[in-house]
């Protein structure tokens, strides 16, 4: 049984001086970070030229160049407007994203694994998953502000409708992925129910719950701002803002509020990403993105 | 160590035939006594691996009857079905936790089947940093926690490379030696069953029945080298041709 002693050695096989290490590190950073610099750098390039080269005075407003969008979206701290404002406004769809998520998940962890235990109901259900899935958003708009005013409930509800569907179909997907060997092996040994759900297909499912809800995070900021734009009751968040900026053709505000709300999202994705990491990371081999 | 007088398994009559009409077996009888280490060869899709699900209980035989203690019986899959989530340890302790043990019992009983396994030192490695010698390692010391009366392994040894395989081999003859356990092994490998086994009954193509029974005489323990001696060719070549021909002769 000597095979186990010698893994141990395999790793470090070309050793290598510490310099040698950091610098070859320095290499690997420069290559993940040098192709989307430089391309940042071409797109900043290639705004200032429509801005500049492209608009002329009357029509720069269209596009305002990025050092304008900084100074008076950014950097404006007070007033309308304001960059406190925006992020007031911020925390607020963050606030209607995180709740429509966080129901979102409950009711499609609930929903997956009663599909999960039956056949019949999933053949039941999933037709009409798809088919509110396959609802456009502003169609039920109206609807949704029939029954529910136009205040946060509602906005909680987009968020909801729009971000249930990805967690459903990953976190089904997922309970179904665990292999047929383990459940005969849990089957052999009389496991119940309970237990089998607990300590096979839950844990077996999540790697691709994770992907689903790293989908569905995206998609709730998405959500809140889309309801926010069409509910104005209550507080203001970033879809009512852009709203408003478009009208009064406020440019560097909009942009900024248009940044922010990507930042948002991408916030939200590396934050699930982190989580996922966190939980399966040490297992999975599917935990290895960022 | 259980008792070595009675018997451990039995088969009378088995047949199985599918829903879809496919005909895995017709008329399987033998029997294990308990410290008896038995192996069945056959072409692949003969039915090897649905006869051990009819003898575990996962798969009802459309005729014939089983007599097996379930309650007390071992069950190795073709890959180690471990769960990748959990740890060595975790992994051992799976049995125990499903039957209920209490805590201190089960970490007992984990830690003495990780040592007897040979993997000391890698309880906290988690699935995917093991080889596959390691993980069927792993995968016997999840059964060996409960130590069965009856151990069915299902080509457990098919995935690893020769030279690991052979080193179970000897293992797995080993642990059989000290756990005293009723054995039946499926495999296609005919070196690997003789190596292990007292005796090997060779199943036909698809339907399997029992073409061929034969009894290797070595004595246990049987030591590596014992793969060169002429006698072990000879049974090796006899196994051979019954399963070229199909008959018994």
């Amino acid at each position: 049984m000597n095979e186990s002693s010698n893994r141990s050695n395999h790793v470090s096989k070309q050793s290598s001086s510490p310099a040698d290490h950091y610098l070859s590190r320095f290499h690997s950073i420069l290559r993940n970070v040098l192709p989307p610099l430089t391309f940042g750098l071409f797109v900043i390039g290639g705004w200032y030229f429509i801005s500049y080269v492209i608009l002329d005075d009357k029509k720069r407003f269209l596009l305002q160049p990025p050092h304008k969008v900084l100074v008076n979206g950014f950097f404006d701290w007070g007033g309308r407007d304001g960059m406190a404002e925006m992020l007031q406004s911020l925390w607020s769809s963050t606030k209607v994203a995180g709740i429509g998520l966080f129901f979102a998940i409950l009711i499609g962890f609930v929903l997956a694994v009663l599909m999960s235990q039956a056949t019949t109901v999933e053949k039941a259900l999933f037709p009409y998953l798809v088919t509110l899935q396959a609802i456009p958003i502003l169609a039920i708009v109206p609807l949704i502000m029939f029954w529910w005013g136009s205040g946060q409930t509602s906005r909680v509800v987009v968020c909801i409708i729009i971000s249930l569907f990805p967690i459903i179909v990953n976190t089904l997907f997922g309970l179904q992925s665990a292999e047929k060997d383990m459940h005969d092996l849990f089957t052999l040994h009389n496991a119940s129910r309970f237990t089998r759900l607990k300590k096979l297909m839950f844990p077996a499912a999540l790697p691709a719950l994770f992907a689903g809800l790293r989908i569905s995070a995206g998609l709730s900021v998405i959500g809140a701002i889309v309801g926010d734009f069409f509910f104005g009751k209550g507080e203001v968040g970033l879809g009512q803002l852009i709203k408003r900026f478009s009208s009064e053709l406020q440019g560097e505000e909009l942009l900024t509020a248009v940044i922010l709300s990507s930042a948002l999202g991408v916030a939200v994705f590396l934050l699930f990403t982190w989580i996922q990491n966190r939980v399966v990371g040490k297992w999975s081999d599917r935990a290895e993105l960022i | 160590m259980p008792d070595t007088s009675t018997l451990r398994l039995s088969f009378d009559g088995i047949g199985m035939v599918f829903p879809d009409g496919t005909e895995a077996l017709r008329d399987v009888s033998f029997s294990i006594d308990a410290g008896e280490f038995v192996s069945v060869v056959g072409p692949s899709g003969c039915g090897k691996s649905t006869l051990l699900k009819i003898a575990s209980g996962l798969l009802e035989p459309t005729s014939g009857s089983v007599n097996v203690d379930d309650e007390n019986l071992g069950y190795i899959f073709q890959e180690p079905t471990l769960l990748p989530w959990r740890t060595v340890t975790g992994n051992v302790e799976l049995l125990c936790e499903l039957h209920q043990m209490a805590k201190e019992e089960r970490q007992r009983k984990a830690q003495g089947a990780i040592d007897l396994v040979g993997l000391t030192g890698f309880e906290n490695h988690y699935p995917k940093t093991l080889s596959g010698g390691m993980k069927m390692r792993a995968s016997l010391a999840r059964t060996l926690t409960l130590q069965p009366h009856v151990f069915l392994f299902d080509e457990p040894f098919g995935s690893v490379d020769e030279i690991t395989r052979e080193k179970l081999n000897e293992e797995t003859q080993l642990l059989f030696q000290t756990e005293g356990f009723a054995g039946l092994f499926i495999t296609h490998s005919i070196a690997e069953a003789v190596f292990m086994s007292k005796r090997v009954y060779v199943l036909s193509d698809r339907p399997g029945t029992v073409v061929a029974k034969f009894e290797v005489p070595f004595q246990y323990p049987r030591a590596p080298r014992q793969r060169f001696d002429p006698e072990f060719a000879d049974i090796c070549g006899e196994i051979s041709k019954a399963l070229r021909g199909g008959r018994y002769e």
